[in-house]
């Protein structure tokens, strides 16, 4: 973490819960959750609240499809943090073993449904190019997504362009697949409050 | 239907307009890519442009410029915050254009 502040300038209290947490998972506290926890009244909590309602709340996409975008909107960014963080929860969360990996090695090709192809297209061109027009969204709309599916994958797209240009200008740690795998059954289980 | 709008515009209220160590005016220029002082410049310009590309020495270079690691904690999240949200009113506002709905 290039700031010491967020590795450990934290409160005692949440100190003493990072260690609990290390203790009864064995696996390192995640710099995400670092992240979010220091001084949390500016960053950490009104974020959280974005990105609990973009990835759990209410919608016509799945668990799996929303956290599959957000793994193609890291690996957009080339936030290696996020891209195995949320490809892990994706898997979990199809329980297919591969369709995840498979979606975001290339999605034109992939055993995904139309809309869901059609929208991970769009969103990856916003992502990279910083813009989409009002005919790329009228192409998602013909492959059968919604007005409303199109704004529910735009409002995992506004949590996950914050949360990766953070994990890189913040140089997360990159841990190995056994924390990443715990962070999934976490995030699957509890969400993002 | 996920509704982040609420939630949304009270993280921007909270990073732009409420207490914190970088004065406002600079978090709202990170924000917003305009009126950055020299030294922030390139670290601001790559978190929201390749935020992969931000390397220890802009990190360094902002600190030398006598900022505290919460000023550019506060002024790096303002940036990054910033650009996620101007793609996403550009990605809606072409939504709305195309099937005329708001």
């Amino acid at each position: 973490m290039r700031l010491r502040i967020l590795d450990s300038g934290h409160s005692f209290g949440t100190k003493a819960l990072f260690a609990f947490i290390q203790m009864v998972s064995g696996q390192p506290v995640l710099d995400v959750v670092k992240l979010v926890s220091y001084r949390p009244d500016f960053y950490g909590k009104p974020m959280s609240r974005v990105t609990q309602e973009a990835m759990r709340g209410p919608s016509a996409w799945s668990v799996a499809d929303r956290e599959l975008m957000a793994a193609l909107i890291a690996s957009t960014n080339q936030c290696e943090f996020c891209t195995k963080a949320h490809t892990a929860v994706a898997q979990r969360a199809y329980g297919d073993g591969g369709s995840a990996s498979a979606a975001l090695s290339d999605p034109d090709t992939a055993k995904i449904s139309e809309p869901l192809r059609a929208t991970l297209r769009m969103l990856r061109k916003l992502t990279l190019e910083h813009a989409v027009t009002a005919d790329d969204m009228r192409t998602v709309l013909a492959a059968g997504a919604s007005h409303q599916q199109v704004e529910d994958a735009l409002a995992v797209c506004f949590s996950f362009n914050v949360i990766g240009r953070l994990a890189d200008a913040f140089e997360f740690l990159v841990p190995g697949p056994d924390a990443f795998e715990a962070g999934a059954k976490y995030l699957l289980a509890r969400g993002y409050r | 239907m996920s509704d982040i709008r609420g939630a949304r515009n009270a993280l921007l209220k909270r990073i732009l307009e409420g207490a914190g160590e970088a004065a406002s005016s600079d978090r709202q220029s990170a924000f917003t890519l305009n009126g950055l002082r020299g030294p922030l410049r390139p670290l601001i310009d790559k978190v929201a442009r390749h935020a992969f590309a931000v390397t220890d020495e802009d990190i360094a270079a902002a600190m030398a410029s006598g900022l505290s690691e919460d000023q550019v904690f506060e002024i790096v999240v303002s940036a990054a915050i910033g650009q996620a949200n101007r793609q996403y009113e550009a990605a809606l506002e072409a939504l709305v254009t195309a099937t005329g709905k708001e």
